[in-house]
């Protein structure tokens, strides 16, 4: 067994993807970015210096606090204070959080959906394939902030008010799930089409391995790569539509802001002057999503064996 | 487009009860049944449908819950705002992001197409609307030289107010076009450089390499061609997503389009102007998808001429 | 007296793991009206000394050493020199036909860009000047083809115009890189014809590289051999082929199958294994080895399968008939030979056998029973473990994510579900020593393997069920001609030992001919004749049957006079 799992580290470390990986300066620093801002946002508690939603820990007379740097700035707020008195800083470590736990679930019910109807899409065919495909094309072509916004909207004429308050998170991962599913599913089953003529399929239905099988074990490895690709880029647009509601002020409830919410917030007190209110949130947004769409970038150039 | 128009006929028959959302608290149970009767909303459902289509084709849509105002009479008052935007973005989207993306595509580890790589990246990174808020802060706030919402004034051409034939006009489009087409614009890019990478690698273009034509032919005549092919279609979709996107600008600088309708429809639950709303843009996308394949039929020749094979 | 003289050349390609000598040292000439052939096998550098000669060698490879002269001059010394060269005096034509040409303009549009590009000329007699030179490569109906798409024409007519196109501003080197690999025999000849045409008529001077042994037994005057990188030997085609003095050239020599005579076995000169004569079967204390009878193992009744143009097109008139009536048997225990060109129905037959496709109509009977008509699963299983198939191409017939032991393992577990792990080892390692590959084979990847070893490692998949039928696809087609040997031989001793019976589909004459008991010929989806292997090649009754060993390459070509 420790044999097993030293020559699987050895073989990682020598496989082209680790040696492109090292040699590939943006790919260390934006995962290097991107873990720390994970771990950030999970341990959000205990590493932010203040809890901002405790309204017993607010005071106005914090309120409008610029940034530590500059001109009536102070140590304790560092990154300055919002009109509540709330520290930016930590609005933001709890904002990113939402953002990302929106984002992730998004995707993760995107990817699940998509890749299940394009394999099976493009593995049966038929009928079938048309209908997927079908439904696939007509969504492509509506965009999918339209796609989001339409399942909310239609979400809260369904719903009552206080009660889509408190599921507005999940309305909002349905929605942004629902908005993106139709990209992996017309990924995977362009790759099911290529690895289904390919003869090791053929081989195994010879044998007579079942349907299932030779989907779970055969066809789903070998796709595995576009799909990454596609999820790294997606998880960045996930995020990105989840901010882009949340400020048009159809996403999370103000409850419990994500980035969006804070920059929509912040959006009021540009032109009196408190810049830092909008400015820190959408710094952060930008390189959280630059970050994922860096490492993105990086995979679909070493997966993909075309573009040398 | 029959399936765009039965959902929104859904949307706005079992969505929450429209008599509740268009009448006061007060109304009684009487007022609220002769309402029901008056708008034929007791009719078998397949009548209502019919009558729906109806009306949509007639331009009718009924009656806005929130604003009270006829829904298309509300459409025609917006719509000409948002052409504008989207036709200018467009523009701009298009003919930077293949300029761009030729370029980057052919050279490709220059210096300069790289630092165009890095933004572009950049650009796909950054919401719409922060970029709009960067934009409206350093040339509103800052430097104070072009107007940070609103459309400027208008010159009323009858059925159609365009802001193009004043000054205030156009100073007030530019920024809110930038904004729009900067996502699509990176995303174009990206495209184009993609497809002529792959096309430079191709056996024909090996072979034409061979026969001695020049290095600038073989880019532009051979590889551009085919390039442009699927640009084509991604073009096609583009204009359908610059419209949903409008809707991000239009409330980031306050234009008076559609999307800004739209999602103020959306936050009250004002179903009328959603379901019409739906209606128009599936119209457009369908009309796009359409243009886009007569366009396909005419540049690529192994769709119009059958082959041997 | 040569034009063309080639010094020392080398070509290097410089990767991340290591440096891959592509041509080490490589000298030879042509002179103006012969046809030099450069033969080898994969990897023996012959594509990449055509590619140097016009510098076009894909990244990262780079010309590390030698010169060319082209008619005195040495093209290397002003990097301009070859890019006026080409398509000037420099002509070249690649394999595929159909991705050498621009989809979007029309064969003529192509033509005229070229002539403009070096003569000057204005466009009415560069059109006039195109629809004689597409007259001359055979296209009839030339000023109408003229304005036709490339897609428009089928590979035959396709190849003929890259040609036009690669002579149209009268150079006077040819290369061609194998230029009919990619077509029917039947189309092979017409084209290498052409070439032999032209290279007197203008004088050329051409290098013709292909694997191709038959090939260059009839269309070329002189011949080098080229092994990794090296030139091996290089001599008048009669003298280097008929008397072979390189060691090298001996064992590619001896392993092209005879088209004039049936052997026991291919003389393979490097074995792997070095002990024995024949393969130590291992598998064999395992196997139930069937006693023959004289019955028929497979019978084929009227098969028919025709396929839809799109899926919800209604008329018939869109259906193609892939394979149209075709009845024959098989009997236990015999090698049975499919052969045709492209077209002919061959794969679709093998296909339905196996079941991967269901007829259209027609029945297929396995020991008697129907097979195609079984719709319980259950039983499907109990057939499908008694027939097995191997592929063609040995890169995508191995999941290249699952190690050996587990592709070799899966139709063990699923036939046998009770068998345990430490005599499931034991199975596969004796299935591996079988086809002579190692046991430590079984902890590998796919990609670590060659093209031939592959091809073991589905045989040995193929074996695991103790099937009495094996189709194989074209086994042996995309593999070099020295490992085709190799497998070939282990194929024939796997079906003494088992008593297998093969049915083995080619488009390779010399191949079947060496493999099969009876043969089948096809064409478009019939029959056109059934005959014991000697018989068909000794006494063909059909004349496609006449005309398909006619113009067969035949390495023997050699010793008859031209």
């Amino acid at each position: 067994m420790q044999n097993q799992n030293l020559s699987l580290i050895n073989k990682i470390i020598d496989s082209d993807i680790f040696f492109s990986f090292k040699k590939s300066p943006t790919a260390i620093i934006s995962s290097l970015i991107l873990l720390i801002i994970f771990f950030c946002s999970f341990f959000v508690e205990i590493i932010a210096p203040y809890n901002p939603f405790d309204p017993s820990s607010l005071s106005l007379m914090d309120a409008f606090t610029p940034p530590s740097w500059s001109e009536g700035g102070t140590r304790n707020f560092l990154l300055g204070t919002d009109g509540q008195g709330r520290d930016m800083l930590s609005t933001i470590l709890y904002g990113s959080r939402i953002s990302l736990i929106v984002g992730f679930s998004a995707i993760l019910f995107s990817l699940i959906l998509g890749v299940t109807l394009g394999l099976t899409a493009g593995y049966f065919g038929g009928r079938y394939e048309m209908f997927v495909m079908r439904i696939t094309d007509v969504q492509l072509t509506i965009p999918s902030i339209l796609m989001a916004l339409l399942v909310d909207g239609i979400a809260r004429g369904i719903i009552s008010r206080e009660l889509h308050d408190q599921m507005a998170i999940y309305v909002l991962i349905f929605a942004i799930g629902i908005s993106e599913w139709p990209q992996f599913a017309r990924v995977s089953r362009a790759a099911t089409l290529v690895e289904k003529n390919k003869d090791y399929v053929s081989a195994s239905t010879i044998i007579g391995v079942s349907n299932l099988m030779i989907m779970l074990r055969h066809i789903l490895p070998n796709i595995l790569r576009p799909i990454l690709v596609i999820g790294t880029i997606g998880l960045a647009l996930a995020i990105i539509a989840e901010s882009t509601l949340s400020f048009l002020g159809v996403g999370v409830p103000p409850t419990t802001p994500s980035l969006g919410t804070l920059i929509r917030i912040g959006n009021d007190f540009l032109f009196s002057g408190e810049w830092w209110i909008t400015f820190f949130p959408a710094i952060f947004l930008v390189l959280l999503a630059f970050s994922i769409n860096l490492l993105g970038d990086w995979m679909r150039d070493t997966l993909n064996p075309k573009l040398k | 487009m029959l399936v765009v128009a039965f959902v929104s006929f859904s949307l706005f028959t079992f969505v929450g009860d429209p008599i509740n959302n268009m009448v006061g608290e007060e109304t009684s149970e009487k007022e609220r049944a002769e309402l029901r009767v008056t708008l034929g909303l007791n009719d078998p459902i397949p009548v209502q449908f019919v009558r729906f289509i109806k009306n949509a084709s007639k331009g009718e849509f009924g009656i806005s819950y929130q604003l009270r105002r006829p829904v298309s009479e509300l459409i025609t008052e917006r719509l000409p705002a948002t052409l504008e935007l989207v036709f200018v973005s467009a523009i701009i989207a298009l003919t930077a992001g293949i300029l761009l993306g030729v370029y980057t595509g052919i050279n490709r580890n220059s210096f300069t197409s790289n630092i165009i790589l890095g933004v572009s990246l950049l650009g796909v990174s950054l919401p719409t609307f922060v970029i709009g808020i960067l934009l409206i802060y350093l040339f509103s706030v800052i430097l104070g030289i072009l107007p940070s919402f609103g459309r400027g004034e208008v010159v009323d051409l009858g059925f159609w107010k365009t802001g193009f034939l004043t000054l205030s006009g156009l100073k007030a489009i530019i920024l809110p076009s930038i904004t729009l087409s900067l996502f699509q614009m990176t995303y174009i890019i990206r495209l184009v450089r993609a497809e002529m990478m792959e096309i430079l690698q191709t056996d024909y273009i090996k072979f034409a390499r061979a026969r001695g034509i020049s290095e600038n032919k073989i880019q532009y005549r051979h590889a551009l061609k085919n390039g442009l092919i699927p640009v084509i279609t991604i073009a096609g979709i583009n204009i359908g997503t610059l419209v949903a996107f409008s809707i991000i600008t239009e409330t980031v600088f306050q234009w008076p389009g559609m999307g800004f309708l739209f999602i103020q429809a959306v936050k009250f639950v004002d179903i009328p102007i959603m379901s019409a709303y739906l209606v128009f843009i599936a119209f457009i996308f369908v009309m796009i998808n359409f243009i886009v394949d007569i366009l396909y039929y005419f540049i690529d020749p192994r769709i119009r001429i059958k082959g041997t094979e | 007296m040569s034009f063309l003289k080639i010094n020392n050349l080398s070509v290097n390609y410089i990767m991340r793991k290591e440096t891959v000598f592509a041509a080490q040292n490589v000298k030879f000439d042509v002179s103006k009206g012969e046809i030099l052939g450069l033969v080898g096998e994969s990897g023996s550098g012959k594509s990449t000394v055509g590619n140097a000669i016009i510098n076009l060698i894909d990244e990262p490879g780079k010309i590390s050493e030698g010169s060319i002269f082209i008619d005195n001059i040495d093209i290397y010394k002003d990097p301009k020199t070859i890019k006026t060269l080409r398509g000037k005096k420099i002509g070249i034509i690649f394999q595929d036909p159909q991705t050498s040409l621009n989809p979007l303009l029309t064969v003529g549009e192509q033509l005229i860009e070229t002539i403009q590009t070096h003569l000057s000329l204005n466009k009415a007699d560069a059109k006039s000047r195109a629809i004689n030179l597409l007259k001359e490569v055979g296209i009839t109906d030339a000023e109408n083809r003229f304005d036709n798409y490339p897609h428009q024409f089928s590979g035959g007519m396709r190849q003929r115009v890259v040609i036009s196109l690669a002579l149209c501003c009268e150079p006077e080197l040819l290369i061609a890189d194998e230029p009919t690999t990619a077509l029917d025999v039947s189309i092979q000849s017409q084209i290498l014809d052409l070439i032999k045409n032209l290279t007197k008529k203008r004088n050329l001077a051409v290098i013709l590289i292909t694997h191709d042994m038959g090939v260059i037994a009839e269309t070329t005057d002189r011949v080098a051999v080229m092994k990794k990188g090296i030139l091996v030997e290089i001599g008048p085609t009669k003298e280097v082929l008929g008397n072979p003095k390189a060691e090298y050239t001996k064992s590619l020599v001896s392993s092209v199958p005879p088209t004039n005579k049936k052997i026991n076995r291919f003389n393979v000169i490097n074995k792997i294994n070095e002990n024995d004569n024949q393969v130590n079967l291992k598998i064999l204390n395992r196997w139930k080895k069937k006693e023959l009878n004289d019955q028929n193992l497979v019978e084929v009744k009227n098969l028919k399968k025709s396929f839809h143009d799109g899926i919800f097109s209604e008329s018939s008139s869109k259906d193609v008939v892939a394979v149209d009536d075709i009845s024959f048997n098989i009997k236990e225990g015999e090698s049975f030979g499919l052969v045709g060109e492209s077209g002919s129905g061959k794969s679709t037959i093998a296909k339905m056998i196996v079941n991967l496709f269901k007829p259209t109509s027609g029945e297929i009977y396995f020991d008697k029973v129907c097979i195609n008509k079984i719709t319980d699963k259950n039983i499907m299983l109990k057939f499908r473990r008694q027939i097995q198939m191997i592929f063609q191409d040995p890169y995508s017939s191995l999941n290249s994510r699952m190690k050996v032991y587990d592709i070799i393992a899966e139709p063990i577990r699923l036939h046998n579900t009770l068998i345990k792990e430490n005599e499931l080892k034991d199975y596969i390692n004796d299935l591996l020593e079988s086809v002579e590959l190692t046991k430590k084979s079984a902890d590998r990847y796919p990609h670590e393997f060659s093209g031939g070893q592959r091809q073991r490692i589905s045989i040995a998949r193929a074996l695991a069920t103790q099937p009495r039928l094996l189709v194989c696809d074209e086994p042996t087609s995309a593999l070099d001609v020295s490992i085709q040997a190799q497998i070939l031989n282990l194929l024939k001793d796997l079906q003494e030992q088992l008593n297998l019976t093969i049915l083995f589909i080619s488009h390779d004459l010399p191949v079947v001919r060496q493999m099969c008991d009876r043969i089948a010929v096809l064409r478009y989806g019939k029959l056109c004749e059934i005959s014991d292997t000697e018989n068909l090649f000794l006494n063909p009754s059909n004349s496609y049957t006449k005309e398909l060993l006619h113009l067969m390459p035949k390495i023997e070509s050699i010793y008859e006079t031209r």
